[in-house]
């Protein structure tokens, strides 16, 4: 693993993110719009349901929560697309950068979007609606790097789809991490779901940190059991999904697919 | 003799039943350039793309420096690059902006002094702080051989550089191969459809057809070998099967 090549990749799309407007307004805009949507939601509820005055509370953290999830999957997905957009794979991998550099690349891309849109969204939280992220103390630290865990592992499913079925697949790269929304009990309990897809739920990692979130909120518990669970569901899939990232790029080098992937 | 820089034995690439490359050998010295010739589909593309470590071979193996590709991929990388009509840079960048990142994908340590030096000789001053969406092809052919030359390679794989490209521009891009070859004693592999360039830059010519070896030699030893009168007459013969 070479550190140079990297930072060499990091600085490639810090390059980009400089002078894109489009692409620095896909940090700002989507989740402030999302904030302030929910924001007037949980207001509205707030006034109109008395009885549910306290859970309300919960939708800010839980969609503030929400997009660390989802912008360390895109923080993946979309830096390899844009690779694909430039064409610019058969530079990358005629170059000595290793397929495991190039992951860790985007995995630090990841961590840089996740750190904007939740400075911003925590802010602007505060700011508008009072809310403060911070409530939870510092159980929302382990809660964060298991979200974002969690997105690496469906920003790295993406893009071995992608890799191997080529830019038709490229809807997914919006699309898949929100078949994984409703078993991720975002804005609900676990509880709530049918019985059988309880079980659904509680093998994904990110549902474990919602409950838990839920868990600190309502009794102030420090939830240890799903964060141990969180955080155990989360190395195991993360070792999988990069034995399948890595056998995926070898097979798309054996049939020439690693270089044709754009065209 | 010294040993060669690249040796390919028994090469082979086959896509389900379709056999692009049909085990080839062929060698590469110090300081020499080969053109690689055929028709479409011959599989030149998927050679070079084999020989840059993206497409994994069937069977053969591949040396550079005396090294395994499959085996030192790294180590070999650092001292190869190519160049090719059909690739571009990332479009949102600068000029100078893609050939940093490529001196740091490549390790080097004197970047801008790299820089300096490839702009001042590709004659690229002008378009240095030009977001690479903007190039015209001519510009965008002559970053894609700065990103290959400025990391010094040992050798050069070139994939039509000069195609889409006007004559006086084709021109300076040849002289500025000739000479950076012979001051640096770089060896290169070279690809055209222009037989008359094939002629002036290559040592010895390889011709490829239907993936396998149909011919090998210096150019005046091939148009000799098929009784014709030039390189292009040869080319005509070998694509038309007659």
């Amino acid at each position: 693993m070479n550190i140079g090549r990297i930072n060499a990749m990091i600085s490639r799309h810090l390059y980009l993110y400089r002078r894109s407007f489009p692409r620095l307004l896909e940090i700002f805009y989507w989740p402030l719009l999302d904030l302030v949507v929910w924001g007037f939601i949980t207001m509205y509820l707030a006034q109109e349901g008395k009885g549910l005055h306290g859970a309300v509370t919960f939708f800010l953290g839980a969609l503030i929560f929400w997009d660390i999830l989802f912008r360390a999957q895109q923080g993946i997905t979309i830096s390899f697309l844009e690779e694909i957009w430039s064409r610019n794979l058969m530079n990358l991998f005629a170059s000595p950068l290793t397929a495991g550099e190039f992951l860790v690349a985007t995995m630090a891309m990841s961590v840089f979007k996740v750190a904007a849109v939740s400075v911003i969204m925590a802010f602007s939280a505060l700011f508008f609606y009072s809310y403060n992220v911070f409530i939870m103390g510092l159980t929302l630290i382990p809660f964060a790097f298991n979200l974002i865990a969690a997105g690496w592992i469906i920003g790295i499913l993406t893009m071995s789809v992608i890799m191997r079925f080529g830019q038709q697949a490229e809807v997914l790269a919006w699309g898949l991490v929100f078949l994984f929304q409703p078993i991720s009990c975002v804005f609900y309990p676990v509880s709530v779901l049918p019985s059988w897809l309880q079980p659904v739920a509680l093998a994904n990692p990110a549902a474990h940190v919602f409950e838990g979130m839920r868990d600190v909120l309502l009794n102030q518990n420090i939830p240890w059991e799903h964060l141990g669970l969180a955080t155990g569901l989360n190395a195991f899939y993360l070792l999988i999904i990069i034995g399948i990232y890595q056998y995926t790029f070898s097979v798309c080098k054996e049939r020439g697919m690693l270089v044709r992937v754009g065209e | 003799m010294s040993s060669p820089i690249v040796e390919v034995r028994n090469l082979s690439k086959r896509f389900g039943d379709f056999t692009a490359v049909d085990q080839i050998s062929f060698e590469i010295q110090p300081g020499e350039t080969v053109g690689l010739l055929g028709p479409n589909g011959a599989g030149k593309t998927t050679t070079f793309q084999m020989l840059l470590g993206v497409v994994t071979p069937t069977e053969g193996s591949i040396q550079m420096f005396g090294l395994d590709l499959m085996t030192h991929r790294e180590t070999i990388l650092r001292q190869v690059n190519f160049s090719s009509t059909y690739i571009s840079m990332p479009f949102a960048l600068t000029v100078e902006e893609n050939l940093k990142v490529t001196g740091k994908l490549y390790g080097l340590s004197d970047i801008n002094r790299r820089i300096d030096d490839v702009v001042k000789k590709l004659e690229m001053e002008d378009i240095r702080k030009k977001l690479t969406r903007k190039l015209s092809s001519g510009q965008m052919s002559r970053l894609t051989l700065a990103k290959a030359v400025m990391t010094e390679p040992k050798i050069l794989f070139l994939d039509e550089p000069t195609a889409s490209l006007d004559p006086d521009i084709a021109h300076k891009i040849k002289g500025f191969l000739k000479e950076y070859r012979d001051t640096s004693g770089l060896s290169m592999l070279y690809t055209s459809h222009n037989m008359r360039e094939m002629e002036e830059m290559s040592d010895r010519i390889i011709f490829l057809q239907r993936g396998k070896i149909v011919a090998q030699g210096t150019a005046s030893e091939v148009v000799a070998q098929y009784d014709e009168d030039d390189l292009e007459q040869v080319f005509l013969k070998i694509a038309r099967d007659e």
